[in-house]
């Protein structure tokens, strides 16, 4: 099965992706591609499936049916090794999941050293220069525990780039933050798309969606009900549970 | 490709697509063949180590000493008759030691400088108990117990036997406890606190809980551990199960009695061990997540 021709440049797609839990059907009908360098954001309201989407396509979760198509390979055929197609993806989690028995270096450098066979001294001085990309070199041997929730995010943001993946899920990466400190995560997540990294990513920040989104999904019960550019989607969107949303974010 | 996906766009009435049918029968396949397999390989194992003892050259003399059916009948009343004690033994002692076990883990996880008497005696406890070997505590308690001709206090063996288990496996089980009090993460206690909850309230409905359920495993290792201990305070005089088996024993030489002595413990054990994990799942114990 060639896969190749029929995605041309995409890096992930997905088709008719339905998840369930029990009889909750928590994403229906999901469609969506994404072109190398690209940002999409998904927007919705919480339990519309926005994180399960994003669990789905790291293979977190297991989909009860459709496709999702990785860097032109069907990642959701069960013969496919997860291990390895995770180890070409970043992922970010809203409430940071660092481990706290590791110190900040130590928690960026374990999957180098375990997975992807990085020598523990190159692991290190590639940890240092990730660390100094997020604006953390200084508290490389601090404990997560130790750091506030802006710095744990980007040093969770840094774990997960550090293995250059292709592609960066951030599941509602700046969530659980301070208003102050949501800043300092959008910025670097700005920055990193001026880099051409990447990403698929959930959030409430409707600003950080328009600036630098270059396609919107709005999830409503588990179905994309629309999807486009962020002037379309945000700006003018169609659709009228679209628009509640937003009026309701706005308010 | 896409065509077959195609098929489960139907929105409500869904049924599953080709490509979903497929993987569905393909994970079926994976899991009879592993069943098959690992079915296959046990049998495989345990004919061969079976096989190997049956053909064995001395096999006929050992199944006479220790798996003669007539035996094992005419020695069981007795046998179930030692357990029986056994078991009496085992519930007190262990009501005993998880009420003092997790008094010396409270003690020794309390913080601040007036509680350092008490923590230093938790610690000095911990360390000899579980530095002395439970048969030598066993034969202290139980012949010096009753030398010293306290009044009001009995001076049974089993009184004294029981309190020689007692003693030396609280030292162990208050270990357990304290890791699992301590492994509780301290943001939980922050939060009992900040709604108001006293010392002993957050202890009591936020970290014991939690801890609870995390070392449910290693106390049901100590619970077998004192199922088969309660057996030493026989060196008192006091007739258990094994002792039962040895005085049947001593009458032919037939060693059968002690197999029966074993299959009874094991049939105590086993559906312990079973009703443990339905407990501990029914509290939420689910170890790893998922099918990660």
């Amino acid at each position: 099965m060639s896969a190749s021709q029929d995605v041309g440049s995409e890096l992930l797609r997905l088709d008719g992706v339905r998840k369930s839990f029990g009889d909750h059907v928590v994403l229906r009908d999901v469609g969506l591609t994404i072109e190398p360098g690209q940002c999409v954001v998904l927007i919705g309201a919480s339990g519309s499936g926005k994180s399960t989407l994003l669990r789905c396509v790291n293979l977190l979760e297991v989909v009860d049916d459709g496709m999702i198509t990785f860097e032109g390979r069907d990642i959701t055929d069960p013969q496919v090794d997860g291990d390895e197609v995770r180890s070409r993806m970043g992922m970010v989690f809203q409430a940071y999941n660092l481990f706290p028995h590791l110190d900040v270096i130590g928690n960026v450098t374990l999957a180098l050293r375990l997975v992807h066979g990085v020598q523990a001294a190159e692991a290190r001085s590639r940890g240092l220069e990730m660390l100094d990309r997020v604006g953390l070199s200084d508290k490389a041997n601090a404990r997560p525990d130790d750091l506030s929730g802006g710095q744990q995010q980007r040093v969770a943001i840094a774990r997960a780039l550090v293995a250059n993946p292709r592609l960066m899920l951030l599941d509602e990466v700046t969530s659980a933050l301070d208003p102050e400190l949501v800043g300092e995560v959008l910025d670097l997540l700005t920055e990193l798309k001026g880099e051409g990294v990447t990403m698929l990513l959930n959030t409430h920040e409707m600003g950080f969606a328009r600036d630098v989104a270059d396609q919107v999904c709005f999830l409503h019960d588990g179905r994309i009900h629309e999807q486009g550019s962020p002037e379309q989607v945000i700006g003018d969107p169609q659709q009228e549970r679209t628009r509640a949303f937003l009026s309701r974010i706005r308010a | 490709m896409t065509d077959r996906v195609a098929e489960a766009r139907a929105p409500e009435d869904w049924r599953p697509s080709a490509v979903q049918r497929e993987r569905d029968e393909w994970r079926r396949r994976r899991t009879l063949r592993s069943a098959v397999i690992a079915a296959g390989s046990t049998l495989l194992l345990l004919g061969a180590i079976g096989g190997a003892v049956v053909s064995s050259p001395g096999w006929e003399r050992v199944q006479e000493t220790y798996f003669d059916w007539d035996k094992a009948v005419s020695s069981f009343p007795a046998v179930l008759e030692g357990l029986w004690l056994n078991i009496r033994v085992m519930i007190v002692c262990w009501i005993l030691i998880l009420v003092l076990s997790l008094t010396v883990a409270i003690v020794r996880t309390l913080r601040g400088p007036v509680a350092f008497p008490l923590r230093l005696l938790g610690t000095a406890y911990v360390d000899v108990f579980r530095g002395l070997p439970l048969l030598l505590v066993i034969f202290l308690l139980g012949f010096g117990g009753p030398a010293l001709g306290l009044s009001g206090v009995p001076t049974s063996s089993l009184f004294w036997g029981c309190s020689a288990l007692v003693l030396s496996y609280s030292a162990y089980v208050a270990e357990v406890f304290r890791a699992g009090i301590e492994s509780v993460h301290p943001s939980q206690r922050l939060a009992g606190r900040s709604l108001g909850l006293s010392y002993s309230q957050t202890l009591r409905h936020v970290v014991l809980p939690q801890a609870w359920r995390r070392v449910i495993p290693p106390l049901m290792n100590d619970l077998v551990s004192l199922q088969k201990d309660s057996g030493l305070i026989a060196v008192l005089g006091v007739t258990d199960a094994i002792r039962a088996a040895q005085i049947e024993t001593a009458l032919d030489f037939n060693y059968t009695p002690y197999v029966v002595a074993g299959v009874l413990f094991c049939c105590l054990t086993i559906p312990m061990a079973r009703l443990t994990d339905r407990y501990a799942r029914k509290k939420g114990y689910h170890g790893a997540g998922g099918h990660l």
